[in-house]
């Protein structure tokens, strides 16, 4: 009994030493971008001083939620700087904007590809299921081989660890578009293509930025980790208090990643339903309001069914 | 409302000119071959078995039979009621006409093309060019105007966004929704949805027009109202409609032919009245039971062939002498040309006869004359007024028949009259038999021999 052992772990191993080999070029090619974009956004983010910042995201909060929403964010933002974790929080948020980003538009295609052809929707799941499942430090370390110390393999095991609501909430929004009017469009002649632009898309919105938002959350919730393989930010500090037993740098990390977290989560539900001006403007104009009802009420049911933790691992 | 509908119909008749020259529309709108739908794991063989003579309930464990062998053919102007119950595959039938369901088996074409298995793109242009639809509950895209609902066949087509709204303002005026245009569907009655969904289908100006039960979800006065406008756009515009419903009131009002479905078969295709008064087998007698007949039966349907008929030059004797045969105590009266004049009683004609004087045309009653297609509810008032039976004749004033009080109260009832065994004589002799012989004798001298 000694003597079977199914060789799985050597033939993974094996797997990633080849494409390290021979694949090398395509690897650092997307280093090379991802630091890159990364690079950009924490400039901007971290190279202004920090009122510049608060007044912008205050002024955001403001037009997207309202002025209650808007002084919390400026209470929660001068605390973040009160506690001395300003510059790793933005490095934080540049990492999470990257990744979030790039997992949307990875996932939303994909989910389109899902909801139109039940073959690909039966492929992807167990994929999604996979990713999602599968503890997110052994992502790192394929990543850590390939893409070498520092923010890169962060923003990789976040992208996967993170696309798969986004597929997901996609592919349950189009499918769940009702199929007489998918229908309607069919019969007067549309393409597929025009079908999707017009209609799919249009009405799966409110799902699919539910779905963003919780690419979103997971993506905060890879911060710590991130922040092991040296992706510096709120993460690293997280886990230098672990490393130190450091009670009180840890409490400070920590909530700095909580008030991220509200922040960004507030926002990007907003924009979701749309009952804001700014989210309006996304949905479509004034005279939408309407629609937008029918969207909130999806949107819950969207989350009671995904049943996604909006805090996952917070 | 008229006038609109008239201004529309210019407008529509001039882009009909345009396509009728390059090509000649054919005299049949849609046809169908054969057709089968089969929902079900392996549908071919299924169809097999139906060809073979297996029942729908045989298969059932298999798969559903939706549609079973549905073949007809709806001819250009014309209203095609499909009526039947729940379930019973109409909504399956109409998918497969636009090709929105594939047919199992079968053919379907619209204009002079074959709709069945042709390319994606293809169809596309058949559905933009040639055949549109309304739908049960609406599908108005929920995120547009009204106005950009209404244009959204035309946008389809490719029109130019200024002269499609305009083009779309013609038709929200049309279905009358006007000053509704910016609003979105939701802040819409069920009544006015349906009218968008209505204008969306007339706007893509094909010929063709499918709608599935597109009345349904409207209120009875509302209803009867879309009716009429239906009714009133189609005599205008001559387009084709192929009307879903399983209200028969509505069948029988809309239709200028009727397919009654069974558990996806058709098992009657006819006239409104034709299905009313020769039902195909008991299903469809006993789903025409609770029709409002008095609005679908008309005159000619119901009339008995004339009996009790003289000419003005046979004299008052010879009137006499009919209405003692057949014991009535009228009898209607045709000029020369076989134009109808009109009634005499046996009363005035008794007397004349007595009197000696020969001419009928002194005594003759005005009676009541209708076309054939006049409908029985208008016949009612009439048959009150008159004890005298009603006459009907044809466009040049001949005399068709006729229709006693008896007759049309059975026509309403439902109840056959014709057993053969009474002949229906009314009103009845006033006179006795007796009296009449005793003229026709006493005078028999003076005149032409009995
Ligand atoms: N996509 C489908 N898959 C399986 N069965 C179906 C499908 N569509 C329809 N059927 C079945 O086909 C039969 C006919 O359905 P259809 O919708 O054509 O009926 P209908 O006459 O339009 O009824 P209604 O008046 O209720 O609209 C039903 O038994 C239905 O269950
Ligand atoms: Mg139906």
């Amino acid at each position: 009994m000694n003597d079977f052992r199914i060789p799985l772990g050597s033939w993974a191993k094996a797997f990633v030493e080849f494409i390290t080999e021979n694949l090398s070029f395509i690897f650092d090619f997307v280093r090379a971008i991802f630091s890159g974009a990364y690079d950009v956004v924490d400039l901007v983010l971290a190279a202004p001083p920090f009122w510049v910042i608060i007044i912008v995201a205050v002024v955001l909060g403001m037009m997207i939620r309202g002025w209650k929403f808007a002084v919390g964010t400026l209470v929660g933002l001068l605390v973040i700087v009160g506690v001395d974790q300003w510059e790793n929080a933005m490095d934080s948020l540049a990492l999470i904007l990257v990744a979030s980003v790039l997992a949307i538009v990875f996932s939303i295609p994909l989910g389109i590809l899902a909801a139109k052809s039940d073959l690909a929707s039966k492929i992807i799941r167990p994929i999604l299921d996979f990713m999602q499942t599968m503890p997110a430090f052994v992502y790192l370390i394929p990543a850590l081989i390939l893409f070498r110390v520092g923010v890169v393999p962060g923003i990789v095991a976040t992208i996967i660890f993170a696309m798969a609501p986004g597929v997901r909430l996609t592919e349950l929004g189009i499918r769940s578009v009702d199929r007489e009017v998918v229908e309607a469009g069919e019969a007067f002649g549309a393409s597929p293509t025009r079908i999707l632009r017009q209609i799919q898309l249009p009405l799966a919105m409110p799902t699919i930025m539910a779905g963003v938002n919780q690419v979103i959350m997971l993506s905060l919730s890879m911060v710590v980790i991130a922040g092991m393989v040296g992706a510096g930010g709120l993460g690293q500090q997280v886990v230098a208090a672990l490393n130190r037993i450091d009670v009180s740098l840890g409490f400070e990390a920590g909530l700095a990643v909580v008030i991220l977290a509200i922040f960004l989560d507030r926002i990007t539900a907003a924009l979701g339903t749309g009952h804001t001006p700014i989210g309006q403007l996304l949905a479509g104009r004034k005279r939408r309001r309407q629609a937008s009802v029918a969207a909130a009420s999806a949107i819950s049911e969207a989350d009671a069914d995904m049943k996604t933790p909006q805090f996952a691992g917070v | 409302m008229t006038q609109i509908v008239a201004e529309y119909a210019q407008e529509s008749a001039a882009s009909a000119e345009r396509t009728a020259s390059t090509s000649r529309a054919p005299e049949i709108a849609v046809k169908a071959d054969h057709l089968y739908k089969v929902f079900g794991r392996r549908p071919h063989d299924i169809v097999k078995k139906l060809e073979a003579g297996a029942s729908r309930e045989d298969l059932a464990h298999l798969g559903t039979a939706a549609v079973i062998d549905a073949s007809f053919e709806v001819r250009r102007g014309e209203i095609f009621v499909v009526m039947g119950l729940s379930g019973s595959g109409k909504s399956t039938l109409i998918r497969m006409l636009n090709g929105l369901l594939d047919a199992t088996s079968g053919t379907v074409t619209v204009g002079d093309t074959r709709i069945t298995g042709i390319p994606a793109a293809k169809l596309r242009e058949v559905r933009r060019q040639s055949i549109s639809m309304v739908f049960q509950h609406f599908a108005l895209l929920p995120h547009r105007t009204v106005i950009d609902n209404v244009a959204y066949g035309l946008e389809v087509q490719g029109m130019p966004r200024n002269e499609r709204l305009a083009k779309a303002r013609t038709i929200i005026r049309l279905v009358g929704l006007d000053g509704w245009a910016d609003n979105l569907p939701s802040e819409l009655s069920g009544g006015m949805q349906q009218r968008v969904g209505l204008g969306r289908a007339l706007a893509a100006d094909t010929d063709v027009l499918l709608m599935d039960e597109a009345f349904s979800a409207l209120d009875p006065l509302i209803r009867r109202e879309m009716q009429e406008q239906l009714i009133e756009l189609q005599a205008e515009l001559g387009k084709t409609i192929i009307f879903i419903t399983h209200d028969l009131n509505e069948a029988m009002f809309l239709g200028d032919r009727i397919a009654v479905m069974r558990d996806g078969r058709i098992v009657q295709i006819g006239t409104p009245e034709e299905i009313l008064t020769d039902p195909a087998n008991d299903y469809v007698a006993q789903f025409v039971q609770d029709v409002d007949r008095a609005r679908v039966l008309t005159a000619g349907s119901v009339m008995e062939p004339v009996r009790s008929v003289v000419t003005v030059t046979a004299g008052p004797r010879a009137a006499l002498r009919t209405m003692r045969d057949l014991q009535t105590s009228a009898t209607f009266v045709l000029r020369r040309d076989l134009s109808f004049a009109g009634v005499v009683r046996d009363r005035d004609v008794l007397k004349q006869v007595k009197s000696g004087h020969s001419d009928l045309r002194a005594i003759i009653n005005e009676a009541t004359a209708v076309s054939a297609d006049t409908a029985l509810v208008d016949l009612v008032e009439l048959a009150v007024e008159s004890d005298l039976p009603i006459a009907v004749v044809d466009e040049r004033n001949r005399l068709l028949g006729v229709i006693p009080r008896v007759t049309l109260l059975a026509a309403l009832g439902n109840v056959t009259t014709a057993t053969g065994e009474l002949p229906v004589t009314e009103p009845p002799s006033t006179i006795s038999l007796s009296v009449i012989s005793e003229t026709l004798r006493e005078t028999a001298s003076e005149g032409a021999p009995l």
